[in-house]
């Protein structure tokens, strides 16, 4: 019954009463409890809760009450706070922390009437590439499971591309909804900072931190994106500006890829690129082109430099934001002979390698004698980055590119190098600096079969545009 | 390379107690990224403002307090590691000793 369903199908199932959300749930919780063992892509299962959630679902629907995710059984990932229901954040810090309320984007579904079948995993406070990084064992890439998912939105992305759920939450720093998405062979949309409110996230580096959604589909993506955008008065960096209504707008711009101007970044194309994703994302354009987009050949000078600025100022923010994990207010302690002692062994116990290793490289970066250095010369670049962006924009209305360099690796492979962990993000990492919106489409597979998946990026609140352009290529490519 | 000076000044102020082995990993895998870091150094940003935020900044007037149900005490010291049910313990932080 849950092969391959897609959120469009859940709601007309449910209307024409094909099945109900009990027995949709039921089947989801049934195909998690056979195969996450393996795939490890849930930290949490919601079993009974879920099984509540259905059945007032069910009641709404026999009250002819109709929402566009009324009765769609989800996964959210484990770094956004949902009442009631454990959220570690992938961390040993918060093993036993159970949230006494819901982030603003979970609050909208669960009002909606969405179903949580559990908690996706994730690389611990969102800091990885690859889910290895998790306290709670690495999620495996159901193309080969040798292979991980991508990170940090892993278990989301597996969860979708092995129908243990019909879609996803996930959250994007520099990468982490694209680029698992684009490992798992799904799409995932990543947006516009400030769109979705980041009230209930997990905060790893606020200026940059961003929810976003892993789905079959873009269409899928923009129903859910729907619910989950706008503004709240409870984060104060969320935009005041009207949600579009994405289903419909992309269903209705079809046919504006008619003269939709393209760029090709050469800076995205360089050595160390898989040839096969080079070749499936250069594929992926001339689809495009075939469709009437014109396409040309652009630069963005200030590529390179994405990566370094990125992780001076993304491990700055974090080194603040965790300060809040104290053993004092929620989470694990662990006594000392005084208070600082207590601090340092809470923070040595409950914190994993990469998250101690990022706390400490943003610590230096921000400390005495080096601020200026490293964290105020990485805002300045980043000035930069969104000028090259902006100039972009001016002559073009998308960018396209390859979402990572290469298809998804081997579990281990770079687990002892973070430097070459941190390449992976090269081709990411730009959008958030810029606080752009950005979407991953399967464009093909590499000669082991592994998917390949190629970045649309728009200007700031461009999802609309993004989603018309990513639906219609889906559309006219799988039908 | 970082020295072990440096590593133990960053580990305090991040309030991270390491052990030997971290200290000398991270001192090793920090000095590769600063270094892979150093290529901003050439980076003419003399006339660049930095960006802290993505969004336009402007000036708002404070909204007038508007008093909204939010969490109750139980609900804010339900996740505390030691609490007394009505504030969170914690270890002296000034003793007469000290």
């Amino acid at each position: 019954m849950i092969d391959h369903l897609t959120v469009k199908a859940v709601r007309a199932g449910l209307q024409n009463k094909q099945f109900s959300a009990l027995e949709l749930t039921r089947a989801y919780l049934k195909r998690i409890h056979e195969h996450n063992p393996r795939l490890n892509a849930y930290i949490s299962v919601n079993d009974e809760e879920a099984l509540r959630q259905a059945q007032a679902a069910d009641e709404r629907i026999a009250k002819g009450d109709d929402t566009p995710v009324l009765g769609l059984p989800m996964a959210i990932k484990d770094v956004l706070s949902t009442k009631g229901l454990r959220t570690t954040a992938g961390s040993r810090m918060l093993e036993n922390y159970v949230p006494t309320w819901d982030a603003t984007c979970v609050a909208n579904l669960r009002a909606a009437g969405a179903i949580f079948l559990g908690k996706t995993n994730t690389d611990e406070f969102a800091m990885g590439s690859s889910t290895e990084n998790s306290a709670y064992g690495v999620t495996h890439n159901p193309h080969d499971e040798s292979r991980v998912p991508g990170g940090s939105s892993g278990g989301s992305a597996v969860a979708v591309a092995a129908n243990l759920c019909v879609v996803a939450l996930g959250t994007d720093t520099g990468g982490s909804v694209r680029q698992p998405a684009a490992y798992c062979g799904i799409t995932g949309l990543k947006n516009t900072y400030g769109r979705v409110s980041r009230y209930g996230l997990i905060a790893y580096g606020s200026s940059l931190d961003s929810v976003g959604v892993l789905a079959k589909n873009a269409e899928d993506a923009a129903i859910v994106n729907s619910v989950i955008a706008g503004h709240d008065p409870k984060d104060s960096t969320s935009i005041h500006s009207p949600v579009p209504n994405y289903v419909d707008e992309i269903n209705s711009l079809k046919s504006k890829i008619q003269n939709l101007r393209i760029g090709v970044p050469k800076e995205y194309f360089i050595g160390g690129l898989q040839p096969d994703v080079e070749n499936a994302v250069r594929e992926g354009v001339r689809a495009f082109e075939r469709m009437g987009a014109v396409v040309k050949e652009i630069s963005l000078p200030t590529t390179h430099l994405g990566l370094p600025v990125y992780y001076l100022i993304a491990t700055a923010e974090a080194s603040s934001n965790l300060s809040r994990f104290d053993g004092v207010k929620y989470g694990l302690r662990v006594n000392g002979d005084d208070l600082i002692d207590m601090y340092g062994k809470t923070r040595q116990a409950g914190f994993g390698d990469e998250v101690k290793r990022r706390i400490m490289l943003g610590t230096y970066a921000l400390s005495a004698g080096y601020y200026d250095a490293y964290y105020i010369r990485a805002q300045k670049v980043r000035t930069l980055i969104k000028q090259d962006f902006e100039r972009a924009y001016q002559e073009v209305d998308i960018i396209m590119t390859p979402v990572a360099p290469t298809t998804a690796f081997k579990i281990g492979e770079k687990v002892e190098d973070p430097l070459q962990m941190y390449l992976t993000d090269v081709f990411s990492v730009t959008l958030n600096l810029a606080g752009n919106c950005g979407i991953s489409v399967p464009c093909g597979f590499d000669q082991q079969k592994l998917p390949i998946g190629m970045q649309l990026m728009g200007p700031a609140l461009g999802e609309t545009q993004l989603l018309s352009a990513a639906h219609t290529y889906q559309f006219s490519t799988f039908n | 390379m970082l020295t072990p000076e440096q590593v133990n000044r960053v580990a305090h102020l991040a309030r991270l107690t390491l052990t030997e082995d971290e200290k000398q990993r991270y001192a090793r895998q920090l000095s590769a990224i600063l270094d892979y870091a150093e290529q901003l150094a050439s980076v003419d940003v003399s006339h660049v403002s930095p960006t802290a935020t993505v969004l336009p900044v402007r000036s708002v007037v404070r909204e007038a307090d508007v008093v909204n149900q939010l969490l109750t005490r139980d609900e804010v010291l339900k996740n505390a590691p030691r609490s007394d049910g009505e504030s969170f313990e914690v270890a002296a932080a000034i003793t007469e000793s000290s």
